[in-house]
């Protein structure tokens, strides 16, 4: 029985350190889109690598919790649905080191009238992913609070939403732009950032319901 | 030597199938989640039926002796068949059945048949318990819900630890369902047999007495662990889907509700302290594990909101509550008509 109790110590502990890496991916995801749109292209390719990094680590650890909980025959009850949020959770991780990349790699002009807008709907996505880590921590040890932290992941990815339209309207509608290849160019970006938010809320209603499921 | 086994052999059988289909009650849920692995069950749960029955299980069999003492091995070996039979017969007809209702039926049927006159206030204290017991299963189960679920809403369990603790859980309930059970229901096995039972006590030195009961007992454990080793795998797998799927820690509460109940109804030392404290007692009556089982599911609905309560399956009970003993009782007397004058036995002695 000992032995059971410490090996699901470290399984609980892997699960908790991955849940602080979507949640770390989500803050340099902010801030090095900060870094990008306020020119500091050193520290943005900083935070780039960085978010590569991280993203293979979560890869590899989320690989060895499915492999322990197969193995030692944990939580037969609710596995497929653990692995399910887990997977997806590693689906949000792989988007902000996507958009990171991508940005590096097509380095995008952002006008100067829309950087604010820009970082704020950064910001909105990045905040979805952190109440999507707290939905996700809610989840193992805390059911009655998944709810509360789902309805904020809505809240965001709604603000993400009607900002996103905002911006785009702003990018098609303004006459400081004058290719109509960069405004393309600028509302992908617009929608791969906001894109995050709803991976979240994807991932946030799954958590909805398993918690309801896992409740006695 | 041979004639004891051959009529010990209805009782045996009595104990096998209360092995294939009572070990269920206890780690159905368990088994059937994947929670503990059968094996494990098996060996447990056979190693305190095992205790139980040796250790306590006289109460309630000194109850089923007040109701009709069988005085010859092959009356008792009718009135057993005649409990098994009905058992058999029922459960293939789909009507939740039990053991202990067949068993006191058929002793009802020996006592007419040998013109013995039936103690009815043991009777009605026995029909009064099994009306009890799942009502009382349903109230444990309400309570234990609550407090689990108090428990589970206020501390902070990582669902990984929660694993752990539920199996451990699931297996230190079991043990006590495990002994329970053998306590409770050894009654319904071999208690018919106590008084015609041809073994000696034993006396190891001057601290161990096995006495005669106690090696019928442990005959009779020893057939519902062959039964739970041989059949119940079947009948713990689908054990969730019969009834409905219950989550671990809802069997848990299950096992621990129904379990106390039986405990309730066969521990003489319970028995015993609350009587010395001037206390209400329990009688020492075997009930069905499986009707207490469906109470401490309706305990958990209720204690759910009560929306999915299934009150049709409460009047499949109290049908089997008439049903089961007057069918056992016709098919003994019968029985025990043909044993005595067609194989010229004496089922009786006057």
């Amino acid at each position: 029985m000992n032995g059971l109790f410490s090996r699901t110590k470290d399984l609980q502990a892997s699960m908790d350190g991955f849940i602080d890496r979507v949640e770390k991916a989500g803050l340099i995801f902010f801030e090095g889109l900060k870094a990008y749109f306020s020119g500091k292209m050193e520290r943005f390719e900083e935070y780039t690598i960085e978010l590569t990094e991280l993203e293979s680590k979560a890869d590899a650890v989320r690989r060895d919790i499915k492999y322990k909980l197969y193995t030692h025959m944990l939580i037969p009850e609710s596995r497929g649905d653990v692995l399910g949020v887990l997977e997806t959770l590693d689906d949000v991780i792989d988007i902000t080191e996507k958009v990171l990349e991508h940005f590096s790699i097509e380095t995008p002009d952002i006008p100067e009238f829309l950087r604010e807008d820009f970082l704020d709907l950064a910001e909105l996505s990045y905040k979805s992913v952190e109440e999507l880590a707290k939905a996700s921590r809610a989840f193992f040890t805390e059911l009655k609070l998944v709810n509360n932290y789902v309805n904020k992941v809505h809240f965001y990815e709604h603000e993400a939403d009607k900002l996103e339209k905002i911006l785009k309207r702003k990018i098609f509608n303004s006459e400081k732009i004058k290719d109509f290849s960069k405004r393309v160019h600028l509302r992908y970006f617009a929608e791969k950032i906001a894109f995050l938010s709803d991976e979240a809320e994807s991932v946030a209603e799954r958590l909805a319901i398993y918690a309801i499921k896992r409740r006695i | 030597m041979i004639q004891i086994l051959f009529y010990l052999s209805s009782g045996l059988f009595l104990g096998w199938s209360l092995g294939a289909n009572d070990a269920a009650n206890i780690f159905g849920t368990a088994v059937g989640t994947k929670m503990v692995r059968f094996y494990t069950a098996a060996i447990i749960c056979s190693i305190f039926v095992l205790l139980g029955a040796v250790i306590s299980g006289a109460g309630a069999s000194h109850t089923l002796g007040k109701l009709g003492a069988i005085n010859t091995m092959s009356g008792a070996f009718i009135v057993a068949l005649a409990a098994a039979f009905t058992v058999t017969w029922m459960t293939k007809a789909g009507l939740p059945v039990s053991t202990s209702q067949a068993i006191v039926g058929a002793i009802l049927g020996w006592n007419f048949f040998s013109g013995t006159h039936t103690d009815i206030s043991a009777l009605t204290k026995i029909v009064g318990t099994w009306v009890f017991s799942p009502v009382l299963s349903a109230l444990f189960a309400f309570l234990f819900f609550h407090i689990i679920k108090f428990i589970l809403d206020n501390s902070k369990i990582h669902l990984i630890r929660l694993d752990s603790l539920t199996r451990f859980g699931l297996i230190l309930a079991g043990i006590f369902g495990s002994y329970s059970l053998g306590a409770n229901n050894i009654a319904n096995v071999m208690g018919v047999f106590v008084q015609s039972s041809p073994f000696k006590d034993l006396n190891l030195g001057s601290i161990f007495n096995f006495s005669g009961v106690q090696q019928l007992f442990l005959l009779g454990g020893i057939a519902i662990a062959i039964g739970i080793f041989t059949y119940s795998r079947k009948v713990m797998m689908t054990v969730g889907s019969r009834i409905f799927k219950l989550s671990p820690i809802s069997a848990l509460v299950v096992v621990l509700a129904s379990s106390t109940v039986l405990f309730l109804f066969a521990s003489q030392g319970l028995k015993d302290i609350l009587i010395s404290h001037g206390l209400p007692s329990f009688p020492l009556v075997p009930v069905s594990s499986s009707q207490a089982v469906v109470g401490a599911i309706i305990g958990i609905s209720l204690a759910k909101g009560g929306k999915n309560v299934n009150f049709r399956i409460l009047g499949k009970i109290s049908i089997g509550w008439v049903a089961t003993p007057v069918a056992s009782a016709i098919i003994a007397y019968v029985a025990l008509f043909f044993m005595q004058n067609v194989f010229m036995q004496d089922v009786f002695i006057k």
